[in-house]
């Protein structure tokens, strides 16, 4: 494993079948170093969102391996709870918590799993509630504010337990479009503070500002990849070609 | 303006069609030359109960004021006993243990002390079959074979006998095994019953809350107990909370049914005051309002708890 001392999450020809029969991962095979960037793209049903999920093991693989940090997360014996809180995770339907306040969201876990005091939990909280640029909501509950604010406050939660890894799951996708902007702004400068992300999008600006590497995956495989130089304006294969042809 | 006036009829016609059926109630008892004997009611919830008072000594009254008998001894010592009504006359002379008066007391009358009952095996049982409900609702969606399998079949068994025959099985089986008392046989009883209903309520709305409410928790690090008691259970409980009160009044109700293992509960109250005073319907009727009081009051608690937790969802 010496040769993957830099990279922070290396995944190795990863297999996954659905109940259903669907092959929704094959022989995915990923590294990604520490700061880095990783944007994967690729249509609806491509495998994308499924291995980003397999990263931090909401969804399990059949074969293959992921080892996050120097740790295998596919094997069954590992105490998934520790390596998951270095992994923060943003959805595209938020999952904020509907019977907590803002602040309560972003608090819950700091305590329960960092173990932080309330007081600090709280200070934290706040930071990241600022940065995110929704402090003036904390007290509010969920169902009174935006899916662009909903977002933001998902964001903080993630940010708040210090995560060395940023997942990002469509998260501008069930957005109105004027919400969208500033997501991905957030998104954004968290890619210049140098924190290691992968995304899953399908906004193609993004992509080509923020990304340092672009993966295009197709039915469940890893098709091309590359810079957003290479990606977009060399596209090798004839598929990434078809799909940048109609997105762009 | 129009619309109003409509709702106002209507209601009046509701009034209307109670007053017409206590009126046809009252027509027809009349008819089977009944009785009624309401003034007795009022003692079988609180009567006056009289407490002799004594006289701790031997000798002669020697004055009685309002509240206290003054006796002299016959050493001449003097004695001072408070009674609220005394009953013998200045110069009487009395010895160790005869009555000089008596105080009266309010004591709540047998159904009220059945009301009591009821509500005291409700609230012991309430508790256990939360907990019952509780534990078996989250065996019911467990992935282990083991328990879901025991639950699934604790769930089957009870909801398949009748409450009768379980409380009877719970009473002279298991409470003669384990030396149980009446009342925590009883209680034991509505529990497992009730438990089992609670448990399908809890597995529902567990089951009603978004999957990303529990990936969410497990992608921040947190573990099955932490993601269940501060993300699942408050916000399932706060859905079927209707439910659960529902199934509370169910439970008060099914009570009654504890009168056949001779609990003293309001129903079996009611039914001692029936054999003895042979008046049955005033006995009946008010044992079923106070059963409505207390059924009724919950669930205007519930509807009061249902607005406050609505606030932030």
């Amino acid at each position: 494993m010496s040769d993957n001392g830099d990279y922070i999450i290396v995944a190795e020809n990863v297999n996954k079948t659905y109940p259903n029969g669907v092959k929704a991962l094959r022989d995915v095979s990923l590294k990604v170093k520490k700061g880095e960037v990783v944007v994967i793209i690729g249509a609806s049903g491509s495998g994308k969102t499924t291995f980003l999920r397999t990263i931090n093991q909401l969804e399990t693989v059949d074969s293959g391996k992921i080892i996050v940090e120097g740790v295998d997360v596919t094997d069954p014996k590992t105490n998934l709870t520790k390596i998951r809180a270095d992994i923060g995770m943003v959805f595209q339907h938020f999952n904020v918590f509907p019977h907590l306040t803002v602040l309560e969201n972003v608090m819950l876990a700091q305590i329960l799993v960092r173990k932080r005091k309330k007081e600090e939990a709280r200070q934290i909280a706040m930071e990241f509630l600022t940065k995110v640029g929704i402090a003036d909501k904390k007290d509010e509950y969920p169902t009174n504010l935006s899916g662009g604010q909903k977002q933001r406050v998902a964001i903080a939660r993630a940010l708040a337990m210090h995560p060395k890894i940023m997942l990002f799951d469509e998260a501008t996708s069930a957005l109105d479009p004027e919400m969208v902007g500033g997501i991905l702004d957030i998104m954004k400068q968290l890619a210049r503070e140098g924190k290691t992300m992968v995304v899953v999008t399908h906004e193609m600006g993004f992509a080509r500002e923020a990304a340092d590497r672009i993966v295009y995956m197709d039915s469940g495989k890893i098709i091309e990849m590359g810079t957003p130089e290479e990606i977009f304006n060399n596209p090798k294969t004839d598929r990434l070609k078809q799909f940048l042809s109609q997105i762009l | 303006m129009r619309r109003k006036r409509h709702t106002l009829l209507w209601n009046l016609a509701f009034v209307l069609v109670l007053v017409g059926i206590g009126f046809f109630i009252y027509k027809s008892s009349l008819k089977i030359n009944y009785s009624w004997n309401w003034r007795a009611v009022p003692s079988y919830l609180v009567y006056k109960a009289q407490k002799e008072i004594d006289s701790p000594v031997r000798g002669t009254v020697e004055s009685v004021e309002n509240n206290k008998v003054i006796i002299k001894t016959l050493k001449g010592k003097v004695l001072t006993v408070k009674v609220e009504n005394p009953t013998l006359r200045k110069g009487a002379v009395v010895d160790v243990g005869d009555e000089i008066g008596y105080n009266t007391s309010y004591k709540p009358g047998p159904l009220l002390m059945g009301l009591y009952m009821t509500i005291k095996v409700s609230v012991v049982s309430i508790i256990m079959a939360l907990v019952i409900g509780l534990i078996t609702g989250l065996m019911r969606i467990s992935e282990n074979p083991l328990f879901k399998n025991l639950s699934t079949v604790y769930i089957e068994l009870v909801r398949g006998t009748p409450l009768l025959v379980q409380i009877f099985i719970v009473y002279f089986f298991i409470g003669t095994l384990f030396g149980m008392t009446r009342f925590i046989a009883g209680a034991f009883a509505l529990a497992v019953f009730e438990g089992a209903y609670i448990a399908e309520i809890i597995r529902a709305g567990i089951q009603s809350i978004p999957r990303g409410q529990t990936e969410a928790s497990l992608a921040l690090g947190m573990n099955y107990f932490q993601i269940m008691r501060y993300i699942i259970i408050p916000q399932a409980f706060k859905r079927v909370l209707p439910a659960l009160a529902g199934q509370f009044i169910s439970l008060i109700k099914d009570s009654s049914l504890l009168s056949v293992i001779s609990l003293t509960e309001l129903t079996k109250a009611g039914r001692e005051i029936v054999s003895s005073t042979f008046s049955p319907f005033e006995v009946w009727f008010t044992v079923a309002l106070l059963y409505f009081i207390v059924t009724y009051s919950l669930s205007l608690l519930d509807r009061y708890l249902e607005r406050r937790l609505a606030g932030d969802e």
